[in-house]
């Protein structure tokens, strides 16, 4: 998005259009401008009713408060802490990097410096089913799965419950292993082979050709790969709510339940909470907090995306 | 005349492997490392397919004209996902229908029309930013707007539609690649036979992109049909016992389905969703076929 990709001007700007054109052309970038659109609906929904939940609950309450608790039939003050659900949200973001970050950088390494272009032909493709498994039945593997399976037997049946933050960890970690794997590949085959053949020439081996000069080189786009995995391990949804529980639950055991950010949306679902209710504006409230983290990330990682691509194009 | 040899690099050197022992040692259990971890993801993949088919097939295979015939029930060994295939085949093509031209012509004016300024910029960088909004908050956006502000309620409107802003930025960003792929010179041929911009756009560039634009457009379609998040927040239900005819009706989804019935406590009902999850799979083995197949088939190489 942001490298200056225009066409070159092909001196046709002082063609004369014909009768329509122009229309066509607005009509164009009407099409452009309902993107734009779409951002206002997002922030205008979630602004406009999150106001209305912190004139109910302080927004000093919401944010340092440790008990999430809405289900009450009358709301007390401090029922509304988010930090359960935050911590909810980061504890799977702490554990699907646990995971995605070692098994996708040794895929990229792997692709890009070791793998024969005919294991690269079978491994990115299999990499991209992976990557649109529905995320539903990532949800399922992880609750029928990862937990009886995996984490069960070796952990201690008393010691890791039905639904555990683990479970979802490793199958968050198992989505965004793909995005990891391939912006990262991406990075380290844009570095450019002078630098890995001049490496070779001072008798460096592969190993440290790919650690000492590949992974440095390509650090902002490995940087970028893992933002966004963070981003997108913050924001699924599935998976979690299905693996993980639905208990708003100030814990740093990943044997037990939590309730994750978005997990709480989605138990919340919209047809259940009557609107104008406070628990309805709280579905609106977290929403928010949501938007704010992942948009922040997600701002970060193509900023770093940039800068590796102006680097060596 | 005494003849010196001088030795040539020797083997090690030119593979580019250690030549001590520790060297050797750490270079293959490096390498080892990086095998196991590439291969890690394609066994958990492997283990994914493996458990939804070994504890869905037998439910699915065993009486397909009541689990595809059939409502949803309270009895696990009657339930069928009717109404949820069909309200998944509906939102497929309303999804479609919105996203479809309003990604393209985006993309289309990005691409060939925008002046370099700060609205073009703004609008690019609001996309690239759109693309990484999880799928849960277009749910409260289209609660918000489609549900609850336009009065559509739960509908297969208000569904398709949410689907529709939800995948419009990968939309976008697929069918500008395309429309970037086709070469300067098919444009410069166009008007040196006198179109003008929008006609060699509408009659070269766009029959030109057309293919890996559709493979773009049916990845993402194959990716908001298997969505959950934002369906269950605008209130999709899954006691939908007629199929849907109306773009007002409720409206059941597979994933939906699958959700609630992953949620159950009976066995019977995983093996019902792992059967669900076996059909939504397909619908999806399916679409990414047709989308490879243009591409492979369609695609001009310049």
């Amino acid at each position: 998005m942001a490298i200056p990709l225009q066409a070159p001007d092909l001196g046709v700007t002082r063609r004369r259009s014909r009768p329509g054109e122009r229309v066509v052309v607005g009509l164009l970038l009407l099409c452009a401008v309902v993107s734009i659109l779409v951002t206002v609906g997002i922030v205008a929904v979630l602004a406009s009713e999150a106001a209305r939940f912190f004139a109910e609950v302080p927004i000093f309450e919401f944010l340092t408060g440790t008990r999430w608790a809405p289900l009450g039939g009358r709301i007390e003050a401090g029922d509304f802490g988010v930090l359960p659900l935050l911590n909810g949200s980061l504890m799977i973001a702490a554990g699907a990097l646990l995971v995605g970050v070692p098994l996708g950088l040794a895929t990229a390494i792997y692709l890009s410096e070791y793998a024969r272009p005919r294991v690269r032909g079978v491994v990115k493709p299999v990499l991209e089913v992976l990557a649109g498994i529905p995320t539903v039945v990532v949800g399922f593997f992880a609750l029928n799965f990862i937990t009886p399976t995996l984490l069960r037997p070796v952990f201690g049946e008393d010691r890791v419950f039905i639904f555990n933050a683990a479970a979802g960890a490793i199958a968050v970690g198992l989505m965004i292993l793909p995005i990891i794997a391939s912006i990262s590949e991406d990075a380290m085959r844009s570095v450019p082979h002078a630098l890995r053949e001049a490496a070779f020439g001072m008798g460096a081996t592969k190993r440290v050709v790919s650690l000492r000069v590949v992974v440095p080189a390509a650090l902002s786009g490995i940087a970028a790969s893992v933002i966004l995995g963070v981003s997108r391990a913050v924001g699924e949804t599935m998976a979690v709510t299905i693996a993980a529980g639905n208990t708003p639950n100030l814990t740093t055991n990943f044997f037990e339940s939590i309730q994750t950010l978005t997990a709480y949306i989605a138990q919340t679902v919209g047809g259940e909470a009557a609107a104008g209710s406070v628990r309805y504006q709280s579905l609106f409230a977290v929403g928010a907090t949501l938007f704010v983290i992942t948009l922040a990330m997600n701002l970060l990682s193509i900023r770093l995306v940039r800068r590796f691509r102006q680097a060596y194009q | 005349m005494t003849t010196v040899a001088v030795p040539g690099p020797s083997a090690a050197l030119r593979r580019g492997t250690s030549r001590n022992v520790v060297g050797i040692v750490l270079d293959s259990v490096y390498a080892g490392a990086l095998f196991l971890g590439t291969f890690l993801g394609v066994v958990f993949l492997g283990l994914l397919l493996w458990t939804v088919y070994d504890q869905g097939w037998d439910r699915l295979a065993g009486d397909p004209g009541e689990f595809f015939g059939n409502f949803v029930s309270r009895f696990p060994a009657r339930a069928g996902i009717k109404a949820a295939l069909h309200g998944t085949v509906w939102l497929m093509g309303l999804t479609a229908l919105f996203s479809f031209p309003v990604g393209v012509g985006a993309a289309v004016y990005l691409e060939e029309f925008a002046p370099r300024n700060r609205l073009t910029n703004f609008v690019e960088a609001n996309i690239a930013n759109l693309a990484g909004v999880p799928s849960v908050v277009y749910g409260i956006l289209g609660l918000g707007v489609f549900v609850r502000f336009l009065g559509m309620g739960p509908s297969l409107l208000a569904g398709g539609l949410t689907l529709a802003v939800m995948s419009l930025p990968l939309i976008i960003i697929a069918a500008r690649e395309a429309v970037r792929a086709v070469p300067d010179s098919v444009r410069l041929a166009a008007y040196a036979l006198g179109a003008t911009k929008w006609q060699a756009v509408r009659h070269h560039v766009l029959p030109a992109a057309l293919p890996s634009t559709m493979t773009g457009v049916i990845l993402s379609l194959s990716r908001a049909i298997g969505e959950t998040a934002p369906l269950l927040v605008i209130g999709a239900s899954v006691a939908i016992f007629n199929t849907p005819d109306d773009v007002r009706d409720p409206f059941s989804a597979l994933p939906v389905l699958i959700f609630n019935w992953t949620g159950r406590p009976q066995a019977a009902f995983a093996e019902a969703a792992a059967a669900a999850s076996i059909v939504l799979l397909a619908m999806l083995l399916a679409m990414n076929s047709v989308a490879i197949f243009l591409r492979n088939r369609f695609t001009t190489r310049w």
